[in-house]
């Protein structure tokens, strides 16, 4: 092989090794840090995890956000239409956080079945709706027209 | 009728760059110059027409024209003049709009430009580009008219622009971001031009090389306004959030700083020119999916705009088809291009193809990453979100990489230095930027943080490298005054252009390492104190402004009890668009910023309030280092050499 090739092939390996390990380092590292969607029925259904943090979403319902008196502690309840999750979360929520908007927000399930958010993500045009939070309602919304569920919706 | 007069505009507009991009290529290879002499009055036409199109545009929202739809949903009678014409580019139409208009300017740019460039080069540059104008020119026209008309009944008002667009940056933001996106299909044009043609010469990557730098300077320049945006309009005191469409402005700028380095090596030693090429192609691919990523809501961003799918199907088919089409004729080309020279393993070429390793291997993981969620759905998998961890994991491992190679790389001599006099050098440095890092560490926090070490020792190493490089190129002469004098501009473009990112390494370490927050509930007179600093809640007061009520909280700061200056938080109502929004107060200094954003009423006399307090040390220097980069790649454009191209010289 002639000198040239051969720097050439050295390199090309190396560029390989280079990526291959920094890929595997980082799956390593961040195993933890992928996060799934899981819809208010989801939760509701026991699909969600209770070890893990994850992502939940859907509407703000009316009437249902509760401000604690002497903390910045904020208690909302977010719906798909079918099914309903009661979140807390402590600190400033996005000024787009409003009744009847899509919320995105990032955290853990406790054994009462409230989700303790560490994260609220609303987004920042109001005509918009977050894609996981539609695709959630839509869901919703065929599985509430079959039979089975007519009468587990609760509405 | 105003408005179909701008359609019709944009109508001639796509003609004249459909024939841009058919004339003066068949003219190339009819060899018949007055074909390829078509270039420059057709690109001139296309320009003049879609200039007239936004003026109309432009017109129609100065003067509250409800009858257009785009109009309608971007504006409002009492929007500020200011803000009407950069609605303009509030939305998907316009700011389409906009790039078409940038890319019709960079074409008569060329034009104007290269004067010296041969003919069939121009005529082949100039067609390349207007066939990337044509693809988008109806993409407008197709899918996403602005001048749609609300007829017969038009509201009587406008549904106002997006209060978060309300703001000088973003009047700025996305036109520098455009320039840069757009600017990127110069290198690519001339790239396939010299593919097509078969002239991959030093002339060639020399005549790329300013327009690569100038396309650098406005995406530096766009990506740190909407980041130095981010910071304060979105109240949440953080400048860079790994959203999927600051990744796709980041992808191609990525690409683009590998391209402006592999050009340097292509131009000084004729080496990596099918590489070269590659990444002209590359970035301007990227280009083009970032504008994929923003425009069809196949990722869930901040910046998403509600609209349909077909709009990312078209500009997908544009993606697929220059991308294929240029990797197609890239690879029919390759086998065609000769070696070039030869190089030692201890070489400024080595350590530049390590600079575009390194930069290339960390767009490919920020692509991966940033895609993964797509891929995800498609698959039909339950939805995921690739946080920021990620990303910050794989920057904290490949950026020291990066910086390592860069303080030898660029005082390391072309095609072969002795080893030894390098290792001994990066031994000795290597220790002294640990040892100073350390040092600086203690003076600053009194302990040590490894993550501090670490950036620190960086900045340190790119700040001895910097010194031995101009020492280097002066201690020959007979003065080092006279010596530092005889440097060329481009010389000192790149010693600027590092400068810029040791500034941006320190910002970058110290305001996530040391930035202290914390959210608390406040009423006129109460204090808080963070670290050595009280934020003290001086008085509340609302106002009527213009086109929105806010609602204001004055604050008293203290270092150590002193007082240290006031600054002022707004939360703005939007009555229109009934939106909230939060305008962060700011006590900016160099070495660091207060912060200091409102969060909602708690109590009914809206005399409480949840507030939100930053120290940020050292938050500026990444703008600032941002800004120095791009000064250094703008006075690498002014080097006299650019200006004395010859003809076939290599």
């Amino acid at each position: 092989m002639n000198p040239a090739r051969k720097q050439r092939l050295i390199l090309i390996l190396l560029a390989v090794g280079l990526f291959t390990v920094s890929v595997i380092l980082l799956l390593i590292a961040n195993r933890n840090q992928v996060n799934l969607f899981y819809s208010p029925t989801d939760i509701v259904e026991g699909e969600a995890p209770l070890d893990r943090s994850f992502r939940a979403g859907g509407v703000v319902v009316h009437d249902s956000v509760w401000r604690d008196t002497d903390t910045l502690a904020v208690t909302f309840t977010v719906s798909d239409n079918l099914s309903e999750v009661t979140m807390t979360y402590t600190g400033i929520l996005p000024d787009l956080f409003k009744e009847g908007q899509g919320v995105v927000a990032t955290g853990t399930l406790n054994e009462n079945g409230i989700f303790q958010a560490s994260e609220v993500l609303a987004r920042h045009d109001e005509n918009y709706m977050p894609p996981e939070v539609a695709r959630a309602l839509e869901e919703a919304r065929r599985r509430g027209q079959t039979p089975d569920y007519n009468n587990a919706g609760g509405y | 009728m105003l408005p179909e007069f701008g359609f019709l505009a944009l109508i001639f507009a796509f003609l004249f760059s459909l024939a841009l991009g058919v004339l003066p290529l068949l003219g190339y290879y009819r060899q018949h110059a007055g074909l390829m002499r078509l270039a420059r009055p057709l690109g001139l036409g296309a320009m003049a027409f879609l200039i007239l199109s936004f003026g109309v545009l432009t017109w129609n929202f100065l003067n509250d024209d409800f009858t257009v739809r785009y109009v309608v949903n971007h504006s409002n009678s009492m929007l500020p003049w200011y803000y009407k014409v950069s609605a303009v580019w509030g939305g998907h139409e316009g700011s389409m709009l906009l790039w078409v208009m940038i890319l019709s300017f960079w074409i008569v740019a060329v034009a104007a430009f290269s004067k010296k460039l041969p003919l069939d080069m121009l005529a082949v540059v100039m067609s390349m580009m207007g066939l990337v104008l044509a693809a988008f020119n109806a993409f407008l026209i197709f899918t996403s008219n602005p001048f749609d008309r609300v007829l017969p009944f038009p509201p009587a008002d406008g549904r106002d622009l997006n209060p978060l667009l309300q703001d000088p940056g973003l009047i700025l933001h996305p036109p520098m971001l455009y320039m840069g996106y757009v600017g990127f299909s110069v290198a690519f044009a001339f790239a396939i031009s010299a593919l097509l043609i078969g002239r991959l010469d030093s002339a060639w990557a020399r005549w790329s090389r300013p327009w690569t730098n100038v396309a650098w300077v406005f995406m530096t320049l766009g990506i740190a306004l909407g980041s130095w945006w981010a910071y304060y309009e979105l109240g949440w005191g953080g400048w860079w959030f790994w959203d999927p469409v600051e990744n796709a402005s980041l992808i191609p700028w990525l690409l683009g700083t590998a391209l402006i380095h592999s050009l340097a090596a292509t131009d000084k030693r004729g080496v990596y020119k099918g590489w070269t090429v590659l990444l002209a192609i590359s970035t301007f691919s990227m280009t083009l999916l970032g504008t994929f990523l923003v425009r069809s809501g196949v990722l869930n961003s901040v910046h998403a705009f509600a609209n349909d799918p077909s709009r990312g199907f078209f500009i997908l088919l544009i993606f697929a088809v220059f991308t294929g089409g240029s990797l197609l004729l890239y690879a029919l080309r390759l086998p065609a291009l000769q070696a070039g020279a030869r190089f030692q393993w201890v070489s400024r070429e080595m350590f530049l193809l390590g600079n575009n390793l390194m930069l290339t291997l960390y767009t490919v993981i920020i692509i991966l990453l940033t895609f993964a969620p797509v891929v995800n759905d498609l698959l039909g998998l339950r939805t995921i979100s690739i946080g920021p961890p990620w990303f910050n994991d794989i920057t904290t491992v490949l950026a020291p990489l990066l910086v390592l190679l860069l303080g030898v790389g660029q005082w390391v001599r072309w095609k072969k230095h002795d080893l030894k006099p390098v290792m001994r050098w990066s031994a000795w440095a290597l220790i002294a930027s640990v040892a100073l890092a350390v040092l600086c560490n203690w003076l600053y926090a009194q302990h040590i943080n490894w993550r501090v070490v670490l950036g620190l020792s960086l900045a340190w190493w790119l700040a001895l490298s910097t010194l031995k490089t101009l020492y280097d190129s002066t201690h020959k002469a007979a003065n080092p005054l006279l010596g530092l004098r005889k440097l060329s501009r481009s010389y000192y473009g790149m010693i600027l252009g590092h400068v810029g990112l040791l500034v941006m390494i320190v910002g970058v370490t110290m305001a996530t390492q040391y930035e202290a927050h914390q959210d608390v509930r406040m009423a006129p007179g109460d204090r808080y104190a963070l670290g050595n600093w009280t934020f003290e809640f001086r008085e509340y007061d609302e106002r009527a402004v213009a086109n929105y009520e806010t609602q204001m909280a004055f604050f008293n700061l203290y270092r150590n009890g002193r007082p240290a200056g006031e600054l002022l938080a707004e939360k703005r109502f939007y009555p229109v668009a009934g939106q909230l929004m939060t305008q962060a107060g700011i006590l900016g200094q160099l070495n660091r910023d207060l912060y200091v954003s409102m969060g909602e009423p708690l109590t009914a006399d809206r005399e409480t309030w949840s507030v939100r307090l930053h120290v940020k040390p050292f938050v500026r220097w990444i703008w600032l280092g941002s800004i120095i980069m791009a000064l250094g790649a703008g006075l690498a454009i002014l080097d006299k050499r650019y200006r004395r191209i010859k003809l076939g010289e290599t």
